[in-house]
């Protein structure tokens, strides 16, 4: 894992201060709320329906077992015993005071970890692939290329009042676990035909009210440039983004209007401009972050055998790890999604629970993933038994993962102020329809994601399910949406017709499944049946 | 008009700063304003007689004015740089390493604050129009 060293713990201590300075400023009158606004957005300080939210930076989802620590301390010192995980792969706590928020900051940064441009109109934080550095299918670890990026974009003078806010991810293999293409830029590493190494860039992706499938703009740019080429990128965004809307700010816009070519041809040549400027930290730099990244001191001559008597063991065991890339271990996965639960929720005893099992089984190491479940990512096989059975003592143990009820969503009114509808309550009935984990499993992978408004935070457009909360005529509505993929086959949802209310779309939901399941071929997904046999026949279905 | 924050020199530019149309249609003016939609780059032929640029700032939220900023330092320009607008004290650190050295901010800002909150990070990530070396390169000499 990075560690930080004296330069950037410096640069976080000293954002301590300088906030620190502005609360005081704003809590004297002296700065108007109009005016603290984006610079408590910027670190990560929202207001919400009933206090003020702060999420924190889990830079690429990676945590060490300390760091994890203190996130259960902060839910026990300044909330109410419990923090949220979420779509960024960040934590964000929802009752928490102004007044308390700079000794927040001080606590996180004796870890070092930050709130730095958690939100606000800026590169927000950099987003990747939770089973980095342990999936069998990369070509590299894409951590240390998004460390580079963290350090590029944290006060990015230039690039700190866009006209909105601006999300990267990256990734090192073909399967994509990090939903690139639904990005404002997702990079994929990769090599060329002469073996160079470098990224495909896509840029234009992303959700809410106008969601798109971001387009290649470059398919190969050298490691060696792609700093000075997002620089290019950002600034070609940043001087002709859209401003007079807020609603048609994001670069999708910017990119849709103008097109992917003529905006790609902007880019070079401002790049070429910018490349002369020697902005591209020397590989030197790049070798000192990979170094942080440098493989655990796995064990060798481990055995791939594991005792699968213990019957909710196995199921766990087939639904919730993942291959590793070294012999005898695995990737585990802990569901945040217990039926009737939060989805993404976690108590303080939770989080310290999980910090001791990484410690214990997994290098000292954990991940936060984008659909709001938590990585062990280097399990030694052996232990996975003695891990599934700490879990499971804790409510930690529900083998769900990418089931029906392995369920995304925002937190919709229940305490976000831009919300419409409840998305809480619907993901827990949902869940607990179908909460037969025999009837999970053989409905197999199907990813549900609900936002409770248009702003598309639960990821509803890359839904194989997706379920929008709506506000009509004062009731809350849901709409229902199918064919949405975040993987590398990207695809946005499509609208089924008419809403629901609160029980009529859990029954929707069901009668869709049904219909999968009478049109399914062998090994076919919900996804695969929709896509192959389109919207009619659940149509039918649901409102026939 | 609040008090004028330079951080040059130079005597401050007595001449009025005309709009970039006017700018462009008479050779001799010497001052010129870039509103946010203005292309930087239509000033770079003119660059050495330019004494003043002003970038205006409508509101803070508006950011175009940094690339601008920066667009002109890159290009070799040396005279004043002065934004203009709803300059707020949060903003002036990184407006300076975007190239700016002189600010009129509509509501005043005190020379002593403007010094303090620019001075809170002296270290910094990446290279801009200042001349600061960014973490990388005091990392790696």
């Amino acid at each position: 894992m990075y560690k930080y060293d004296e330069y950037d713990q410096t640069i976080v201590d000293t954002r301590v201060a300088e906030f620190r300075d502005q609360v005081t400023r704003r809590i004297a009158g002296e700065i108007t709320e109009d005016q603290f606004k984006p610079l408590r957005l910027m670190n990560g300080l929202y207001l919400q329906l009933h206090a003020y939210m702060l999420r924190v930076a889990v830079p690429y989802g990676t945590l060490s077992s300390r760091q994890m620590r203190m996130l259960a301390h902060i839910a026990r010192k300044y909330d109410r015993g419990y923090g949220h995980f979420t779509t960024r792969q960040n934590i964000q706590y929802n009752w928490i005071k102004l007044e308390q928020a700079p000794d927040i900051l001080a606590d996180l940064a004796t870890v070092q970890m930050h709130a730095i441009q958690t939100s606000g109109n800026c590169i927000r934080n950099i987003s990747s692939d939770q089973y980095a550095g342990a999936a069998a299918d990369e070509i590299g670890d894409p951590r240390p290329w998004a460390e580079l990026l963290r350090q590029w974009s944290t006060f990015h003078p230039e690039f700190s009042y866009l006209p909105r806010k601006f999300k990267i991810a990256v990734i090192a293999s073909e399967q994509d676990r990090a939903a690139i293409q639904l990005h404002d830029i997702g990079l994929q590493l990769r090599r060329n035909e002469a073996g160079e190494l470098g990224f495909r860039v896509y840029v234009g992706g992303g959700m809410g009210r106008t969601p798109m499938v971001a387009p290649v703009i470059r398919d190969f740019i050298s490691t060696a440039d792609f700093v000075s080429y997002l620089e290019a990128c950002l600034r070609v965004y940043n001087r002709y983004g859209r401003r007079d809307n807020l609603f048609k700010a994001r670069i999708k816009i910017l990119v849709h209007e103008i097109g992917a070519e003529e905006y790609a041809r902007q880019v070079e040549e401002e790049w070429a401009h910018v490349k002369t400027l020697g902005l591209d930290p020397p590989p030197g730099e790049f070798e000192r972050i990979a170094a942080y990244f440098a493989p655990p001191p796995f064990e060798t001559g481990l055995g791939e055998d594991i005792d699968r008597s213990d019957p909710d063991f196995a199921l766990w065991l087939d639904s919730n790890t993942h291959p590793h890339k070294q012999p005898g271990y695995a990737i585990a996965v802990i569901s945040l999604k217990p039926v009737g639960g939060i989805p993404g929720d976690a108590s303080a005893d939770q989080i310290d629970l999980m910090a001791d099992l990484a410690e214990r089984y997994s290098f000292d190491e954990l991940r936060v993933t984008h659909a709001q479940n938590i990585v062990l990512p280097h399990v030694r096989k052996a232990d996975l038994y003695a891990l599934w059975k700490a879990l499971d003592g804790a409510g930690l143990g529900t083998a769900n993962l990418d089931l029906i009820s392995d369920i995304i969503a925002c937190p919709g009114l229940d305490y976000c102020s831009l919300a419409n509808a409840r998305s809480i309550p619907i993901a827990q009935k949902i869940a607990q329809r179908f909460a037969n984990l025999d009837r999970q499993r053989d409905l197999g992978e199907l990813k549900l994601k609900i936002s409770g408004c248009i702003n598309a935070c639960g990821h509803h457009h890359a839904g194989h399910i997706g379920i929008l909360g709506v506000d009509r005529k004062g009731e809350e509505n849901y709409q229902l949406l199918f064919g949405g993929s975040g993987a590398e086959d990207a695809s946005l949802g499509k609208i089924t017709g008419p809403g629901f209310n609160e029980d009529g779309i859990v029954d929707a939901v069901e009668k869709a499944v049904e219909t999968y399941r009478a049109l399914r071929t062998d090994g076919e997904r919900f996804l695969d049946t929709y896509r192959r046999v389109g919207m009619q026949p659940f149509k039918e279905a649901i409102y026939g | 008009m609040a008090e004028l924050l330079r951080y040059r020199d130079d005597e401050a530019h007595e001449e009025p700063a005309v709009t970039l149309d006017a700018f462009l249609g008479q050779t001799n003016a010497t001052a010129v304003r870039l509103e946010p939609d203005e292309d930087a780059r239509a000033l770079i032929p003119y660059l050495d007689r330019l004494g003043l640029i002003e970038v205006a700032f409508p509101t803070f939220r508006d950011g175009r004015g940094y690339s601008a900023a920066r667009i002109l330092r890159e290009a070799g320009y040396t005279g004043e740089l002065r934004a203009q607008g709803d300059v707020l004290i949060d903003q002036i650190a990184y407006m300076r390493r975007c190239g700016f050295d002189s600010f009129a901010p509509e509501k005043p800002i005190s020379r002593e604050a403007a010094d303090r909150a620019a001075a809170f990070h002296d270290i910094v990530y990446q290279k801009a129009a200042d001349r600061r070396s960014p973490v990388w390169a005091l990392r790696h000499g």
